[in-house]
């Protein structure tokens, strides 16, 4: 294959590919048969270039990377073939391999705590990176890591050279990643979700801080991802794998706006958006990836692909040249053709769910119940230090002033990052027990109102039910489906009949079959075990559905299915929600209200689309600008507020704004101005346009448009 | 740091005094000094026994709050007291000290080495035939006592004597007696002497740390930094050593500062086995001859091993493991 639009051979090197990918296969060897991990791979990489590879789990993705560097472990069987300027590296031996390794491709890992040797300083790791391939002394290599640690940003550099990996912040160690990748100036890097660990204030850092260094060093750039709106701001190409192979690829723009395979129209499709109102449902992907053991013939996506016919069961489409598209827009499908005529709307091209109006849709919200309350609230927890004798020798202050309503019918949505607050906030709720200051509301019933009778508190447990993060970690793997959903039923002392008559029913309402609740969890897919979750939460007929994180250990495809059946119990249930989510995207999607967290307060309140089509405090808006738009014109085109440095620990008591560290606007205000948020802690005002209920907390806000 | 150390060693100074006073009213309130006197033929006359018994600190006539008072106060000066036949235990205890670390000392520090190495090599070759035969012969060292192995081992070193004609390993005591010869030819007779000894030690911790080193590198070998040292261009083999055995080390520290301990309650067959007279063969004797104050002696030289070892594995730890260092 090779690219025939020249956009971007901007660097030298002209037309003589970097890197070339052809026919690359990698398959493992396990006692049940060959799981081909990657099935055949091609693509070109010129000098300066950035290909976003994007691709869910099992995709075949990281392998590829991790081929291209040599580092697949020895029992995988490795096929085709990988040249870097002309020369093989497929079968290379070690020693060559460790010279190209860390000096022409060098590689960014997704976790950059684990990724560090613990025992050895950033400074040390880095040098050691200098001083293998260019056997410096230790004091040049020593310069040269404070060096590349100033590139990537690194504040007090020279001091901070000598600190161990686990003193630096997530971010701070992400950059350090990245000044070992660039340190000897090779030709492409190789980033493997680099930022998915990362908070979205923080992963824009880091992206940038890689476009940066990427420039400097004149590198070719690989960006793996899951997440096809982080790649689509800054790739110039992306590649779109599904089961082993890469099923589409094209320049970003071409990619986005026309696509030419049904799966990538999916993804786009399943992708919530930052910048469109919330109302519409996802596509929806229907199944799961296949198995790549003993995978059937035939195109791999043919189980869930909507115009499948009997050619795609029967043989495996090649990736060509799509129709009506640039030159190098490649398509693996036997249809696109279909798609370039009907113009592949993904709404069109897939079934798209109705969502039923739910009986409270018109109601205005000052006339429902509140459902949940929650002003003021504190939660400290005692700071320990000491190795036998714990003392206490201060404060966390983990909530110091979260306000929260739910009315009936609602969804609010929770955002902030880690250390905002959040966990601590839904604990404090499911926690059904006084505050320590404040008041928790919950239908009317205020938690803080003396000693809750055991009966009031039964009460309000079924009321209030929770959804966690990880179906897995909250499923007991050895109890049967119908237990688990039962559980909440026998708690509440449900009669054995009912229960038995209720579990097939919530197993339907949630899209599982009901023939198999005699399952146990391991047996499902990560999507059908949060549907379980889902089942298990609404099985005492609760109110409020508190969510913490549903979504977030899903593919796009299968977090489209869970977010609409949310939607759909909602409606159908007349449930509340409050949904947490770092993702403001997925936010915007499913919520009517959001309510805006930054270390431990609650900044900005107001309906989802005025929030964030009219942000108003500060940090808000710096979210709202970190978090990618899946469309690259328009992604380029945005205002891009960086944060300077991590959020401060929460251990003081902290008079005026907690936010003033980091906020943009504080450092352009005037001495007097400056006085006021250093000193008087703003309080939730309403600040936004007329007629609207949305509060900031922030002394000057300023109204800003950023999606 | 050093904080965090002395605060350490200050907290096991203490557990070490309360663990020897117990051991002390255990030790009085069973063993029966008096017996060992009045049991002698002709049985000597009360008022002498009660004499030598108060001499020693040991009359139970004497409440046992008082006894335990002079005890500790002769402690304060370092005083270990009288032993049993009223000679003093320091004189007994120091020499007797010498000899069981000369006796198994070497055979720790081989039994670490070697058993670092095994188990990194192993785990280096995990499955591979080295491997599987290292685990059989880990287990069937583990499984055996030493008294067993050294017993072995002597039978082994009779044959090859025979065979060879001369006496090439001598497995009897510390040193041949009367030796006549220059340094040379004493410190290769103590060189022969603890040979077998130091060998049936070091089988059995070669068995036990191998394994668990491979355990720990099993760990480190997966880990997300070695991939990365990989990356960065490190060939297999410095990457796991730089990278892979300073981390895979850090939980053995623990574990090679309690096994000592391990060799030391073995000592007292290892000593009886070769002929050392070391503290394990003098505790047995004091049991016997309820000696109150030699046992209470070597319970605190224990004591102080146990709490030493811990100490060790802590600064061990803090070398080893910088997350610990800046906890604190
Ligand atoms: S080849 Fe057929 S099944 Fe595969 S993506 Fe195209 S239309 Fe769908
Ligand atoms: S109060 Fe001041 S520091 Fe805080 S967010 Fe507003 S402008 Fe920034």
């Amino acid at each position: 294959m090779t690219l025939t639009d020249s956009s971007t051979s901007r660097a030298a090197g002209g037309d003589v590919p970097l890197l070339e990918v052809s026919g690359l296969t990698v398959g493992f060897p396990t006692p049940d048969g060959v799981v081909e991990a990657v099935r055949g791979i091609d693509f070109t990489l010129r000098r300066g270039e950035v290909l976003g590879i994007v691709g869910e789990s099992g995709s075949g993705k990281s392998v590829t990377s991790t081929a291209i560097l040599g580092l697949l472990p020895p029992t995988a069987r490795i096929g085709g073939s990988i040249r870097l300027d002309g020369t093989e590296l497929v079968g290379a031996d070690d020693r060559s391999m460790s010279a190209i390794r860390g000096k022409r491709i060098s590689m960014v890992f997704q976790d950059p705590l684990s990724a560090f040797t613990p025992v050895y300083t950033v400074g040390q790791q880095i040098a050691e990176t200098v001083r293998i391939h260019r056997g410096s002394s230790k004091e040049e290599a020593r310069a040269r890591a404070i060096e590349l640690l100033e590139i990537v940003g690194i504040p007090d550099a020279p001091r901070r050279v000598d600190s161990f990996p686990h003193e630096f912040s997530g971010g701070m160690r992400q950059r350090a990643m990245i000044a070992m990748a660039i340190a000897n100036d090779p030709d492409v890097i190789l980033a493997d979700e680099p930022t998915t660990a990362l908070d979205v204030t923080i992963q824009a850092q880091v992206i940038a801080v890689l476009r940066k260094a990427q420039q400097e060093a004149g590198a070719a750039l690989v960006f793996v991802s899951h997440d096809l709106g982080v790649i689509a701001g800054f790739a110039d190409r992306i590649a779109v794998m599904y089961a082993g192979r890469i099923v589409e690829t094209a320049t970003a723009e071409d990619l986005f706006t026309k696509p030419r395979m049904p799966y990538t129209v999916g993804l786009i499709g399943a992708l919530p958006r930052l910048d469109q109102r919330s109302g519409q449902p996802l596509v929806p992907i229907p199944g799961t990836p296949p198995s790549l053991l003993n995978l059937p013939t035939g195109c791999p996506f043919a189980a869930r692909c909507p115009l499948v016919t009997d050619e795609c069961r029967s043989s495996e489409p090649p990736l060509a040249q799509a129709e009506g598209v640039l030159g190098g827009h490649l398509a693996a499908c036997h249809h696109s053709d279909e798609l370039a005529r009907t113009g592949a709307d993904p709404d069109e091209v897939f079934d798209l769910p109705e969502l039923e109006a739910g009986a409270l849709d018109g109601v205005p919200r000052d006339e429902r119940e509140t459902v949940l309350h929650v002003d003021g609230l504190v939660k400290t927890f005692p700071l320990r230090r000491g190795a036998v004798f714990k003392r206490t020798v201060g404060q966390v202050w983990a909530v110091d002033g979260v306000d929260l309503d739910i009315r009936e019918g609602e969804t609010l949505g929770l955002v902030g990052e880690s250390g905002s607050g959040k966990s601590t906030t839904l604990h404090e709720i499911m926690d059904l027990r006084r505050p320590e200051q404040g008041s928790i509301q919950v239908l009317g019933t205020d938690l803080g109102a003396g000693q809750l009778d055991g009966a009031t508190v039964r009460r309000l447990r079924s009321t209030v039910s929770m959804v966690f993060q990880d179906p897995m970690a909250s499923l007991d793997p050895r109890q049967p489906v119908s237990d688990i959903i039962a559980e909440p039923l026998l708690a509440a002392g449900t009669p054995a009949g009912d229960v038995a008559r209720r579990v097939p029913a919530l197993m339907k309402m949630v899209g599982l079959d009901s023939s198999a609740a005699s399952r146990f969890p391991h047996e499902f897919s990560g999507g059908q075990r949060q549907r379980i979750s889902i089942a298990r939460a609404l099985a005492a007929s609760p109110r409020l559905v508190v969510l913490d994180e549903p979504v977030s250990a899903l593919d796009v495809s299968i977090q489209a299915g869970v977010l609409n059946l949310l939607r759909e119990l909602k409606a159908k249930l007349g449930l509340s929600y409050l949904f947490v989510s770092h993702d403001l995207s997925v936010i915007r999607h499913v919520a009517d209200r959001v309510s805006v967290m930054y270390l431990g307060r609650t900044v900005e309140t107001g309906a989802v689309d005025e929030v964030f089509e009219h942000p108003l405090h500060p940090y808000t808006q710096a979210l709202l600008s970190a978090v990618p738009v899946p469309d690259p014109a328009r992604e380029r085109a945005r205002e891009h507020i960086l944060l300077p440095g991590d959020p401060p620990n929460p251990t003081e008591k902290q008079v005026g704004c907690r936010f003033r560290g980091r906020c943009p606007v504080f450092a352009m205000l005037g001495a007097a101005e400056k006085e006021r948020c250093a000193t008087e802690v703003p309080l939730a005002l309403p600040h936004g346009r007329d007629g609207q209920d949305h509060t900031a907390a922030c002394h000057f806000p300023q109204e800003k448009q950023l999606v | 740091m050093i904080r965090y150390l002395s605060r350490r060693l200050v907290y096991y100074v203490i557990l070490a005094f309360i663990a020897t006073s117990l051991t002390y009213f255990l030790a009085s309130a069973t063993f029966d000094p008096r017996a060992q006197y009045s049991q002698r033929n002709p049985a000597p006359p009360v008022s002498v026994v009660d004499a030598k018994l108060d001499h020693i600190g040991v009359n139970d006539k004497t409440p046992i709050l008082v006894r335990y008072g002079h005890w500790v106060g002769d402690l304060a000066h370092g005083d270990l007291g009288q032993t049993i036949r009223d000679t003093s235990v320091n004189q007994e205890f120091w020499p007797r000290l010498g000899v069981s670390l000369r006796l198994l000392l070497a055979g720790s520090i081989v039994g670490i080495l070697l058993g670092v190495l095994v188990g990194v090599w192993n785990a280096v070759r995990q499955y591979k035939l080295s491997d599987r035969v290292t685990a059989v012969l880990s287990f069937i060292l583990i499984s055996t006592p030493v008294f067993l192995t050294a017993v072995f081992l002597k039978i082994g070193a009779t044959q090859l004597n025979s065979t060879l004609g001369f006496q090439l390993i001598s497995f009897t005591g510390e040193a041949t007696p009367n030796l006549q010869g220059g340094l040379a030819a004493i410190a290769g007779d103590r060189f022969v002497h603890l040979l077998l000894p130091t060998i049936s030690i070091a089988l059995g911790s070669i068995a036990i740390y191998s394994r668990y080193q491979r355990a720990t590198m099993l760990d480190v070998l997966q880990a997300d930094y070695i991939r990365t040292a990989r990356a960065k261009g490190l060939r297999q083999r410095p990457a796991i050593l730089k990278h892979g055995l300073r981390t895979a080390l850090i939980p053995m520290t623990t574990l090679f500062a309690y096994g000592f301990l391990g060799v030391l309650t073995g000592a007292t067959f290892t000593e009886k086995i070769f002929g050392w007279n070391g503290l394990g063969a003098w505790f047995i004797d004091s049991v016997n001859a309820n000696d109150v104050n030699s046992v209470v002696a070597y319970t605190l030289f224990s004591a102080f091993v146990v709490l030493f070892a811990g100490f060790l594995s802590d600064v061990l730890n803090a070398i080893l493991d910088p997350r610990v260092r800046t906890q604190s």
